[in-house]
């Protein structure tokens, strides 16, 4: 399936709790991961994200790149987007 | 209505899954009829699901056997659907279908030339001609064929019986052991399947015998128990799942009720290792997400018009539990030694 679509098929509430319809798969993530989740959702580029997350969280840059490609990763990990995706 | 299959134990027969989804439909406004085996099949004493108990004969005993129990069950109690849920079983009824038509008794059951397509032994030829992705598979009714089997099935593979049970193994060794078991318990044929890492998904759906789907729930098992079967799962929308379940009943053209076992493997394709031609025991999660298919099949049997079907609810989840019924010497003899019981002979 397409990573996008598979992104926006995701059910998140405002907890934090993720549900993947997909597998049936839940995770919990924290406030930065699901304001990630919903910039992809959007269909946010990287830059897009950063600027977003970055207006909202009193956060550095350095930070912010590597939180953003370690969250990435885990969705990789776990199967939420395809081994391929990247921003 | 009446239901087999309540053997309710960590390794469930459908039965009360197929009764709990019955009764949960507003439309529902009989009696239950459990047919059992054995006077300990613990569905017979779920008081608030089964308001008549029977014992009935096995298979081996023959379909005139089963069709004079069920003249008398029908005699004392009235039946107008039967609803049988396991796999042994089943030719027994197909076979019986009409004559229990005459008596008034509907059932909504494949044919046998259906059941025999999608047997272990035949899913291979059927997968060919549909385009049913089924792993590298082989029937093996000589044991020294396992020592070579690795040119057809490769290893780690599945040793399977004709209706259940499956023994996993690494070697030719672990291979012709697990034959022997197979057969010690299963009988004659084995099948021998390879094995695909992944994820398991089981579609229950009901097809109306003209290659149309009336209604399929995919389920992924959240919690498995040591035996592998599911313990707690959940309604996933997996349209390739549901897919597969409409190829399969466009394929056999297939009347009644099936689960598709699938696996979806890390790359993302799906691999179907199993057709059961029956209810699974998770038949009710079809009624919790709002898709009975119990229901539905009570009502194509007696020609009602269907429930709404058109939708289920993604995400419902079920959790099973396993608890301890009460009942009374005189129920347990009653069944024991005069093979039924019905709820009004409870003292209240």
């Amino acid at each position: 399936m397409d990573d996008r679509q598979q992104l926006r098929d995701l059910a998140l509430n405002d907890k934090g709790f993720v549900f993947d319809p997909l597998t049936g798969a839940t995770f919990s993530t924290n406030p930065t991961g699901l304001q990630i989740l919903r910039f992809l959702q959007e269909g946010a580029d990287r830059s897009a994200i950063l600027a977003g997350l970055q207006a909202r969280f009193d956060v550095r840059g350095d930070d912010l790149t590597r939180d953003l490609d370690e969250f990435v990763s885990t969705l990789r990990r776990q199967g939420l987007v395809g081994q391929d995706f990247g921003l | 209505m009446a239901v087999t299959g309540l053997n309710a134990t960590d390794n469930p027969g459908p039965g009360v899954g197929v009764v709990r989804a019955l009764r949960a439909s507003p439309e529902f406004d009989g009696r239950i009829v459990a047919l059992a085996y054995d006077a300990l099949e613990p569905g017979l004493y779920a008081r608030d699901l089964v308001d008549d108990a029977y014992l009935v004969p096995y298979p081996s005993q023959g379909t005139e056997a089963l069709l004079a129990r069920l003249e008398h069950v029908h005699a004392t109690v009235g039946l107008d659907v039967v609803i049988p849920t396991l796999d042994a079983e089943l030719p027994a009824f197909i076979a019986l279908q009409d004559r229990l038509a005459a008596l008034g008794i509907a059932t909504f059951l494949p044919t046998a030339a259906q059941l025999e397509v999608r047997s272990k032994a035949r899913l291979v030829a059927l997968a060919a001609q549909g385009g049913l992705p089924v792993p590298a598979s082989r029937v093996v009714n000589d044991p020294a064929e396992l020592y070579a089997i690795h040119q057809h099935v490769p290893y780690p593979l599945w040793v399977k019986g004709a209706y259940y049970g499956a023994e996993r193994a690494w070697t030719p060794d672990e291979a012709v052991t697990a034959w022997h078991k197979v057969v010690a318990t299963w009988g004659l044929p084995v099948i021998v399947q390879a094995h695909v890492e992944g994820e398991e998904i089981d579609v229950n759906a009901v097809g109306d015998g003209r290659g149309g789907l009336v209604g399929a729930v995919p389920m992924a098992k959240t919690l498995l128990t040591d035996k592998g079967k599911g313990w707690a799962g959940i309604a996933i929308q997996d349209r390739q799942a549901l897919a597969l379940a409409a190829r399969f009943a466009e394929v056999t053209r297939w009347r009644g009720p099936f689960e598709l076992e699938l696996v979806r493997d890390r790359s993302g394709g799906y691999h179907l290792l199993e057709v059961n031609p029956r209810f699974p025991a998770w038949c009710f999660l079809t009624a919790g997400a709002g898709m009975n298919l119990p229901w539905a099949v009570a009502c194509l049997a007696r020609g009602a018009p269907l429930p709404d079907l058109s939708t289920y609810t993604v995400g419902t989840m079920f959790v099973r539990i396993a608890l301890d019924q009460i009942t009374t010497l005189d129920t347990f003899r009653a069944l024991a030694t005069e093979g039924e019981w019905h709820t009004t002979q409870e003292t209240p």
